[in-house]
This record gives structure tokens, sequence and C-alpha cells, in this order.
């Protein structure tokens, strides 16, 4: 088990090092961070002595270079709009990323775990049919105009909750489930293929032939075993979630990191978005990573292996 | 004359398919007394573990059940609602089954499941299950049982699982005990040790038992009756011993020239065959189901057969003799 | 045994392969209904000069934000105009242009790219699968949204931009999924037979691999197309993705954002739309997974 873990923890290492060198690249190409800085009106000198100044004109190698050893110290750099360190902008944005991203992990799990296990007890049923357009309806739909009619029934027609800000735990319910819902087909699906394969196999057959009762045996010995992969699923998808929350934050006005990256990349703001760049791929990769490492701890079989 | 212990009367069971209305199973009768050991004996889809299953209350949704009687006891299964086959199953009927590599729950320990049985219908506390759990285990011949009892399934061998599933069936002293094909996914060595077990076990805990195989030598070692199964129907029936001295079926003899018998198979003479295949037993079944492969059919094997013989054993033939006459003394 | 043939005897007989997948293709209402709808929305694409009432570019100052004809508006422009004075049904015709090009010549691009590394990699296994699967997780620990911003917002928002980044972004799923089927398949004996009679690498894979994979392929190809459509989406509403003037049905509802006090519609209408196309695509593609593989359901 250790050994397994040191390698992911190797392969994880190397990933996240050629995601941060791909993105540097990237945005390398995009022409003259040096204007960026100087603005406008700066003159042609102007930009050549800013350029010179914070070695914008040495070779790319040598820049990444200097770029990734600085941030192995935690000092991503300074902000070109909001002339602060980077990592601190980042680090005061992301609570409220991490916790709209938490509250739609268990949105997702909570409405889609039981939805998956009733589905799985009756198949073909009218629930299961149900139960399966929502998930491909929700795989279809725009998460921004979800957002916005949510926003224009319940803030506007409704006025039951607040349209955008991230003052009060109401304002969370929205983006909650505007996060969240993306998720749910996914998990939905898998608890209802694994509770369906699971209740075919031999065991559940030997755990009725001992006496046991149906909720017995769908949530201690079928659920128990069905329940692995999605717990490896749902920490994926919340990997993905960062992603998600670009667009839920600038629809609901949520000063997070994921609106923070819309607003840097809109301004140019090239270490901010370079640092973002590397801190979500950074949360995939540990939550893949937590994913594997739960899938393993779940099964004995491969506690043991 | 004592009361029998299971009690199956024209048992039918019918399963809905695309193409038409499957009759896998046909007016089945058979009984059982305490203590005795009765063997369902057929090939793969004669209906022998739809059978079984239909008396533990185990069938599918889509199988429909019909019969006169299915007694056990003093409780009328056939009429018997969730909660009494509940208390019934795993507590007076145990069953076994023919897969012991996936018959346990991976994600609990042995020591858990055993524990379970026995808590699932007794008023115990967890270290009296615990306790029985061990006896039980060494009872069936497992060493080590304490240290097992934390182990997982993925952690045995298919014939130590197949033991830790019997231990499990016996947690609450069945009076009957169903075993579908328990050595059939086993190696031989096993095979042996596991027969002697269950034998050694029904006789010390005068426990019934159903065993139900192909085998007709594992038949032939643990049987008091043998019920010969074809095709969904019962073609003969009978004490173990008379049926394999005297086979009144022509199937039944059919078998029995296909495995080579001590002192009565020639040394270097062929093996017995049964000629053709099994028939679809979909849409309208009429007549002896065997009339496709007996060599002695005739036009009034369509017809319904009546059983033969005396009530301790009987045969279903047109034939009074059943065709013993058109064929001579067994090869 | 008589003359009349005895009902215990007789051969069951079934329908062939190619017949019962037909019967399962039409019977399958998911199925149906995706290809129609797509379908639909495809020949308006095509028609869309002959369809649309007016030109979705033509402003008109003096029209700003007519009323659509239900709401007191007249019949001239059905759904109004916005607030450029611009036909509101013609944008939204001529959107399905945008989204239907942008979703099938991405993943068009990414189906190459994908399947090529994926297919190499379940084939060759070694050093090449070992790359390709590494790749795949550099591409899967890319956030998608943000690089595909970052680059548009760095190269600019032309249709032809976004096409490129979405296309090379996106071929993670069909790497994971041809990788996963061509070890299947590569693994089975007639691939074997194919090898020891000296076939070269390339007939293979052309001949034996591909039309066995192909089924997975289709239903990936809908998968992503649909994927492709929603991205676009996204970035236009966020301001990143396709330019005005251009009518994107993302563009459409972003614009229409700031008015949805007083008209909904304007944001309801193009994402309903979306909506409607994705669903479509999604039902096809799980159509076809079902029709194809009918083992993977229940």
């Amino acid at each position: 088990m250790l050994t397994f873990i040191f390698k992911r923890l190797g392969l994880a290492l190397l990933v996240a090092l050629t995601v941060s060198f791909i993105s540097f690249s990237l945005l390398f190409l995009s022409g003259d961070p040096a204007a960026a800085l100087a603005g406008e009106t700066a003159s042609g000198e102007d930009v050549e002595a800013l350029r010179r100044l914070y070695g914008f004109d040495r070779p790319m190698l040598v820049q990444y270079a200097e770029w990734l050893f600085s941030a192995l110290r935690g000092d991503f750099g300074e902000s070109y709009y909001f002339k602060l360190p980077v990592a601190s902008l980042i680090a005061e944005r992301l609570q409220v990323t991490m916790t709209l991203g938490l509250c739609g992990i268990l949105f997702a799990l909570v409405t889609a775990v039981p939805l998956g296990v009733i589905a799985a007890i009756r198949p073909n049923s009218l629930i299961d049919r149900l139960a399966l357009f929502l998930s491909v309806a929700g795989q279809a739909m725009p998460s921004f105009w979800f957002g916005l009619i949510l926003i224009v029934v319940f803030a506007i027609q409704l006025g039951w909750l607040p349209p955008s800000g991230a003052a009060t735990w109401r304002h969370f319910i929205m983006p909650t489930i505007v996060l969240g819902y993306y998720a749910m087909p996914a998990i939905m699906r898998l608890t209802r293929a694994g509770m369906l394969d699971v209740l075919n196999s031999d065991f559940i057959r030997t755990a009725r032939a001992k006496g046991a009762g149906e909720t017995r045996v769908l949530f201690k010995h079928a659920l128990r075993n069905a329940i692995i992969p999605v717990v490896s699923l749902a920490a994926v998808q919340m990997g993905f979630m960062l992603g998600g929350s670009i667009v839920v934050e600038s629809v609901f006005a949520l000063h997070g990191a994921g609106y923070l990256a819309w607003e840097s990349i809109a301004r140019n703001d090239l270490p901010t978005v370079q640092a973002l760049i590397l801190v979500f791929s950074m949360f995939y990769i540990v939550f893949t990573f937590l994913a594997d490492v739960l899938n393993a701890w779940l099964d004995p079989r491969m506690r043991s292996a | 004359m004592t009361k029998s212990l299971l009690s199956v009367k024209n048992l039918s069971l019918d399963i809905p398919t695309g193409s038409g209305m499957l009759h896998a199973v046909r007016g089945i009768d058979f009984t059982l007394k305490r203590g005795e050991t009765l063997s369902i004996v057929g090939e793969s889809g004669s209906g022998k573990s739809l059978t079984s299953l239909a008396v533990m209350g185990l069938l599918g949704k889509s199988i429909r059940r019909a019969a006169d009687e299915i007694r056990f006891d003093d409780v009328d299964l056939l009429s018997a609602n969730k909660r009494v086959m509940r208390d019934l199953r795993g507590n007076r009927m145990a069953m076994i089954f023919q897969e012991p590599m996936t018959s346990l729950n991976p994600a609990y320990t042995i020591g858990d499941q055993l524990m379970e049985a026995l808590l699932l219908h007794r008023k115990v506390s967890r270290a009296q299950a615990r306790a029985r759990a061990v006896e039980l285990l060494e009872k069936v011949g497992i060493t080590a049982a304490e240290s097992r009892l934390s182990q997982y399934p993925h952690q045995l061998s298919g014939g130590l699982r197949q033991r830790v599933m019997i231990a499990m069936s016996l947690m609450c002293e069945p009076d009957l005990l169903i075993a579908d094909e328990p050595t059939t996914a086993l190696d031989v060595t096993i095979q042996a040790q596991i027969l002697r077990l269950l034998v050694d076990l029904t006789r010390e805990m005068n426990m019934a038992m159903i065993l139900i195989t192909h085998d007709l030598g594992v038949v032939a070692r643990v049987a008091d009756k043998v019920a010969v199964m074809y095709a969904g129907e019962l073609v003969e029936t009978g004490p173990a011993t008379e049926v394999f001295a005297a086979p009144s079926h022509p199937y039944t003899r059919g078998l029995l020239r296909c495995i080579p018998q001590p002192g009565k198979t020639a040394r270097g003479a062929p093996l017995g065959t049964i000629a053709g295949i099994v028939p679809s037993l979909v849409g309208e079944v009429a007549g002896c189901a065997f009339r496709t492969r007996c060599p002695h059919a005739s036009a009034a094997c369509r017809e319904p057969i009546p059983m033969r013989g005396d009530p301790s054993h009987e045969f279903r033939c047109v034939f009074a003799d059943g065709a013993l006459s058109e064929e001579g003394e067994i090869a | 045994m008589t003359d009349v043939m005895d009902p215990l005897a007789a051969e069951i007989h079934g329908p062939s392969p190619r017949q019962l997948l037909k019967a399962r293709a039409l019977s399958h209402k998911g199925l149906i209904f995706g290809m129609v709808v797509v379908l639909l929305l495809v020949l308006v694409a095509i028609l869309a000069p002959v369809l649309a009432p007016h030109d979705p570019y033509s402003q008109s100052l003096m029209k700003r934000m007519v009323p659509p004809v239900f709401m007191g508006g007249s019949w001239e422009h059905p759904l109004g105009t916005d607030h450029l004075g611009r036909d509101y049904l013609s944008r939204l015709i001529y959107g399905a242009r945008v989204s239907l090009m942008i979703g099938a010549i991405a993943a068009l691009i990414s189906g190459v790219i994908g399947t090529a590394m994926g297919v190499a990699a379940g084939y060759f296994g070694g050093k090449v699968d070992a790359v390709v699967t590494f790749l795949i997780n550099v591409r899967l620990a890319m956030p998608v949204v943000l690089v595909a911003l970052a680059v548009v917002a760095i190269l600019g928002g032309s249709l032809t931009v976004v096409i490129c980044v979405l296309g090379l972004l996106l071929w993670d799923r069909f790497a994971v999924v041809m990788r996963a089927s061509t070890l299947q398949i590569s693994r089975r004996d007639y691939v074997a037979a194919a090898q020891v009679i000296g076939a070269s690498t390339p007939r293979i894979l052309l001949t034996e691999i591909m039309p066995n994979v192909f089924n997975n392929l289709i239903v990936i190809v809908t998968l992503e197309m649909a994927h492709a459509i929603l991205l676009e989406a996204a970035l236009s509403f966020l301001g990143l993705g396709v330019q005005p003037p251009t009518p994107s049905w993302g563009l459409m509802v972003s614009e229409g954002k700031n008015m949805m006090l007083f008209e909904p519609w304007l944001v309801l209408i193009p994402g309903a739309v979306l909506f409607v196309l994705v669903l479509a695509i999604n039902l096809m593609g799980d159509g076809l997974r079902d029709v194809t593989a009918p083992e993977g359901r229940s």
C-alpha cells in the first residue's frame, strides 16, 4: 500500500510540473507582458526598460525555472492589477470557492445516491425512468442558463433568495445547486449501475438465504459494495468543481477563486492566471489521488494487496 | 408413520420469456423425513436448482410458482408471508450454493458474516455469537478458527470458503439443509472431504439434507433417497440403493450407462451416451419430455404419462416396465 | 415416430444479429427522438438563409428593443429585436450554425487526435502506452475552462480560434475509451491470427481493430460534440468565446442578461434551444450505446 502511495505521489508531481510548464509556455505566447504592465500610455522606451527590469527578455526556460523555484517557496509573484502578492490573493478567494465546492458535492451526493438506489430496486419503473431522464436532462443544461433561470424564478419573481453576493448562507443555496447538479447524473448512474450489478451477486443471495430482511440486504450488504466506485467518482468530480466554479461565480457574483480567474484573464494579469492554473490543477490532482486512496481503503481486497 | 419434515406436491414453475412461457418445472412431488438425505439428480437445465429455490422462497420476481402443497413441518410455505419466510431462512431451513468464491460478501470479515447468521435469529450477545462461530469453524475442520474470524473472504481458498459457508448455514442448527451442487466448483480431492463433512454433520445433528447434483458418484455415497429430474420433470424417485441396482426409467438407465460401474462395466467396453439435446420447454409441453432422445419412444409418449411402480419407488413411463424388456440386461 | 413433426423436437430459430440491431434501434424512443431533433436542427442550420426573416447582422437604431409578437409586437419581428435592432429570430436561427459547426468540427479534431493516441496506446502498449497515459493525466489535470479562456484571451475570440482550442483540449475521453477498447480487442484471437499470417500493422489496425471499436467511437463523438457545444456557449457567455456580432446562443444569453428583469425571454430562449440541442445529442449518444451494447443496460 505504501509503495502504491509513493508511486502515485511521484506521478502526481510530474503531472503538476508538466501542467505548469504548458500553461507557462501558453501565457508566454501572449505577446508582451511588459506592455501589459506598462499600460497603454507608456512609451516604447518605458516598455523596454520594464522588460529588462522584470527579465522578460530572457529565454523562456530561464523564466520558467525562476518562476518554479519561487512558486515552490510559496511566492507566486505580484498581481499586475491588484499590486498584491498573488499567493495571498488566491488564498483569500479560495475560501469561498472551497465552501461552494464542498456544498456542491454534498448536494450532489445527497440527491443522487438515494435516487440511484431507488432506481436500482425498481428498474424500468416510473421512478427509474424519471431518474434517468433527469440525469440526461441535467447533463444537457448549460450551467449559466440554469443559474440565470434560478435567479429569475427564486430571486426576482418569488423573492425567496438573494440574487448575488456571498454574505449569508442563503447566498450559497442557488450557487450550490448550480454547481452540484452537474455532478449528479454521473453519480446517480454509477450508483444505479453498481447496485444493479451487486444485487445480482451470489453473496446477496446468500444474505437472503440467511434470513436477512430486504432493508438489511440493500444497505448493509449491497450498498456497502456498490458505493466504493461512487466515492472515488465523487472525489474526482470534486476536482472538476473548480473549473465549474468560474461560470457559477460569475453568474452569482461570488468573489471566489473562479471569479478571480475570469477577472485576471480579462485583465491580462499573467502571474495570477499562471498561479491559478497551477492551483486548480493541484486540486484536481489531490482529489483524484484521494479518490484512489479511498477506493483502495474501502475495498478490503485492495487493502491487503 | 412419522410425519415428513418437508412435503412438496405438484410443484410447477413457469418463467415468462420473450418467445412464450417457459415451463421450467412441471408437477414435481417429493417428501423428506427428519435426518433423511434426498439427492436430486439431473443435468443442467433440468430444473433442480429452481426447485430448491422454490422451497426456500428465493425465486426471482418474474418466476411463477404453483403447487398443491409445499409444507415444512407445520408451516405452509405456499401461503407464508415474507416475515415468516425470513424467520425460517437461515434458521430452520438453510441453503448453501455452488460458487464458494462469490457467495461471501467481500466487504465484511468471515466473523462478521458468521455472527450475522446467528444474530439475525437469536437474541444472544456478540460474544456468544463469536464463540459459536469459532465452535462451528472448528466443527467444519478449519484450524486456527479464532484468527480466521478477522479474515476476509478473498484471503481464503475455495475449499475453505465452502467450509465457511457450511459453518454459516449451521449457526442456528437448522432442521433442513439444502446443498445446491456444493462440490462442483472444487478440486476432486476437496470434493471428497466436503462430502464427508456434510454426511458426518447431518448424522450428528439429525439434520435432513437435500443434495442437488449432476454427479451420480456423489449420490451413491451420500443419499438415502434419489429423485431423478429431466427437463423439469421427475422421472424416477426411490431409495438410492434400489434406483442404482434396478433403474426403471430409460433416462436413469442411460445416465448409469454413462459412468463406469465396478463389477458391471466390462474392461475396454465403450461407455454409453444419450444422443440428442434437451428440448425447448417454451410453449405447450405435453407428454414425456424424454421422448426426443429415448430409443423406445412411440406416439403414446405424447400423452400425459402416469407414474408407475410402488409408492416407495416410482417412475414415469408409458411402458409398465420402463421399456426394460426392449433393452434386456443393462450393459 | 410418426410423420407429423413433434413440437418438442422443433429447432429454435431466431432473428439475425442485424435484424435484432435494427429492431432495437427502431424501438429505442430516446434514440429516435434524439436523431429527429438533431436532424431538424441541422436542417434549420443549413436552410438558415431561407428560414430567417432578416439578416442577423443588420442593425437598426430605430428598431431597438422591439418586443416579441406575444408581448405586443408585430409578426415582422416575431421574437422582437435586440439592443442593436437586430432581428432576434434570425439570430437564433443562424446561431444554430455556430453551435453545430463548432460542435462537429471540434469533435472531429479531438476525435482524430484522441483516437490516434488511444488506439496506438492500446495496440502497441509498452512505452507508447506509458507516454499516452501520462499525457492523458496531464490533460485531465488541466482546468479546461480556465485554459480555454486564457488562450482565447491571448489569441482573440474568433470562430476558428474557439474551434481549434476546443478541438485540442477535448480529446481525453476519446483517448481513454479508444485505448480501453483497443486493449480489449487486441487480445482477441482474430487479431493474433492476423498477426501470425503476417498482416502489416496498418492493415491490422484498419481491418481488425477499427471496425470493432467503431461503436464506442460513435458514442463518444456524440458526447464530445455536446460537450464542445456547451463549452463554447459558456465561453461566449463569459465574453471570451465567439465575439459579437457573430450570433452565438451563449453570447445571446449574455447579451440578454442585463435586461433579464423585464424581458426574461431574452435569456430563456437561447438557453432553451441550447438545452434541446444538447439533450437531443446526448439522447442519441446514449441510445447508440444502448442499441449496440444492450448488455450494459439493466
